[in-house]
């Protein structure tokens, strides 16, 4: 390292990233079949936020194409089902919105079949749906997509288990600590209840954060009924390190 | 403040509709010079394969600077179509591989020095959340000595799952045109579980 690293790294002033403590689920949940064999048995070791936590990709237009956002059109024809609108913004919890962002999607069809070669659940694939969509938040965090509800399906997590109609999200944010995968749920899905992987998440406040809501100001009339949903990644504070203070 | 945050959920098992690029593994384009090959499986308590993972690598560029605007230093020079991120599925037997160039060491904010490390995020069925962890090199045996992150974790043994190995001669395989090849094995729960971090 340059001496001119050496001086710069004395007067870091780096932004802090708030814990996530208690929102997350815990990685070794009982309930979820798969988690018993995947979730590591050791605690986490606690890292301080250096350098390469508090950056990340920025990752944004050029990973996206002109259409990637409406997940109904290009393969041909429409996909069956119910078309709908995916709203929302991107904010951290200070309430700033995050901008330029990165948003990837995916999920079922409208029967509850994923486009996926190890999906054998007996439901009709269609030609026209893949599930895959991607869009960049603008200026001000939003992001919009146009796809189909996807439907329930049921999986082998215990005897006639059901998952509630989801939409799988990815985010980066502006910071690898920001980083999140997660999924977004439909208003008052009676499978709640039945769901591990919905209950997995302790606070059940938290848990109801990933409900959209149906809005008719974002419903298109005589088109597509509209669902708002605004994710929350981890907010920053300016913190400044100063080794000269010592 | 974790108030109002979004709660992570797992990524299940069709992740590989939405989530794999084409250039997903490429740090840096094939055949850049003085790339390397970082490769290994992702395993289970059991020790077997984990077939629907995704593996995610964050890292400095050869120089220790980060292309972002909350690196304070800047970029020292450009590293022609370095990425810093790297994105790997893994395949039927659990194998992921990302081609890079080998990161910097990096100044801590309060003194000290990084060793060259990859922040990696591994997602999966089965994990509810990402489990995050760092990849370090075997030949910076003197860096890694005095790395704060490795520091932290008291047990040896421990300590040697972030270490990756150098793996066959350096000679690289067609297509990847690398020097180098280092083996990262990511086990996820039971004996030698990797150490995973809270950042």
């Amino acid at each position: 390292m340059t001496a001119s690293d050496e001086r710069a790294a004395g007067r870091l002033a780096l932004p802090r990233y708030s814990s996530a403590a208690g929102v997350h689920p815990p990685l070794d949940s009982p309930g979820y079949k798969s988690s018993r064999l995947r979730a590591p048995s050791q605690p986490l070791v606690p890292m301080p936020q250096r350098l390469t936590e508090i950056t990340g990709p920025l990752l944004g237009a050029e990973r996206v194409t002109a259409g990637d956002a409406d997940l109904t059109t290009g393969r041909g024809g429409e996909p069956l089902g119910e078309r709908i609108i995916v709203s929302g913004r991107v904010l951290d919890s200070d309430g700033r919105p995050v901008p330029d962002t990165l948003i990837e999607i995916w999920q079922a069809n409208a029967s509850g079949r994923y486009a996926h070669q190890v999906d054998d659940h007996p439901a009709p694939l269609d030609p026209n749906f893949t599930g895959a969509g991607r869009c960049v938040t603008d200026s001000l965090g939003r992001y919009r997509f146009l796809t189909i509800k996807p439907g329930a399906y049921p999986w082998r997590n215990h005897f006639n288990a059901w998952r509630p109609a989801h939409i799988h999200f990815s985010l980066f944010g502006r910071a690898f600590t920001q980083r999140l995968v997660t999924q977004m749920y439909f208003p008052a899905d009676p499978l709640f209840p039945l769901d591990p992987i919905f209950n997995s998440i302790p606070d059940p406040a938290a848990r109801a954060r990933l409900i959209s809501a149906l809005d008719m100001e974002l419903t298109q009339p005589d088109w597509a009924l509209g669902y708002r949903w605004d994710i929350v990644l981890r907010g920053r504070t300016a913190t400044v390190f100063d080794t000269e203070g010592k | 403040m974790s108030e109002g945050i979004t709660p992570s959920q797992t990524v299940g098992p069709f992740l590989g509709i939405g989530l794999p690029w084409p250039d997903g593994p490429f740090v840096v384009p094939p055949g850049t010079p003085d790339s390397i090959v970082i490769e290994g499986r992702v395993l289970d308590g059991d020790g077997q394969p984990v077939p629907d993972a995704l593996v995610e690598t964050w890292q400095a560029d050869p120089d220790g600077r980060f292309d972002h605007p909350d690196d304070p230093r800047g970029r020292a020079a450009a590293h022609g179509g370095f990425r810093g991120f790297g994105r790997s599925a893994t395949d039927p037997s659990g194998n992921y591989q990302i081609v890079t160039l080998r990161p910097g060491a990096l100044p801590c904010p309060g003194g000290g020095t990084e060793a060259p490390h990859l922040d990696v995020s591994v997602f999966a069925r089965g994990l509810l959340d990402r489990v995050v962890t760092r990849i370090y090199f075997a030949d910076e045996a003197e860096a890694n000595a005095a790395d704060p992150v490795l520091a932290s974790v008291a047990d040896p043994a421990r300590r040697a799952t972030l270490i990756a190995a150098r793996a066959g001669d350096g000679g690289g395989t067609a297509g990847d045109g690398a020097c180098g090849r280092f083996r990262f094995d990511i086990r996820l729960q039971g004996e030698l579980e990797t150490v995973f971090f809270d950042a």
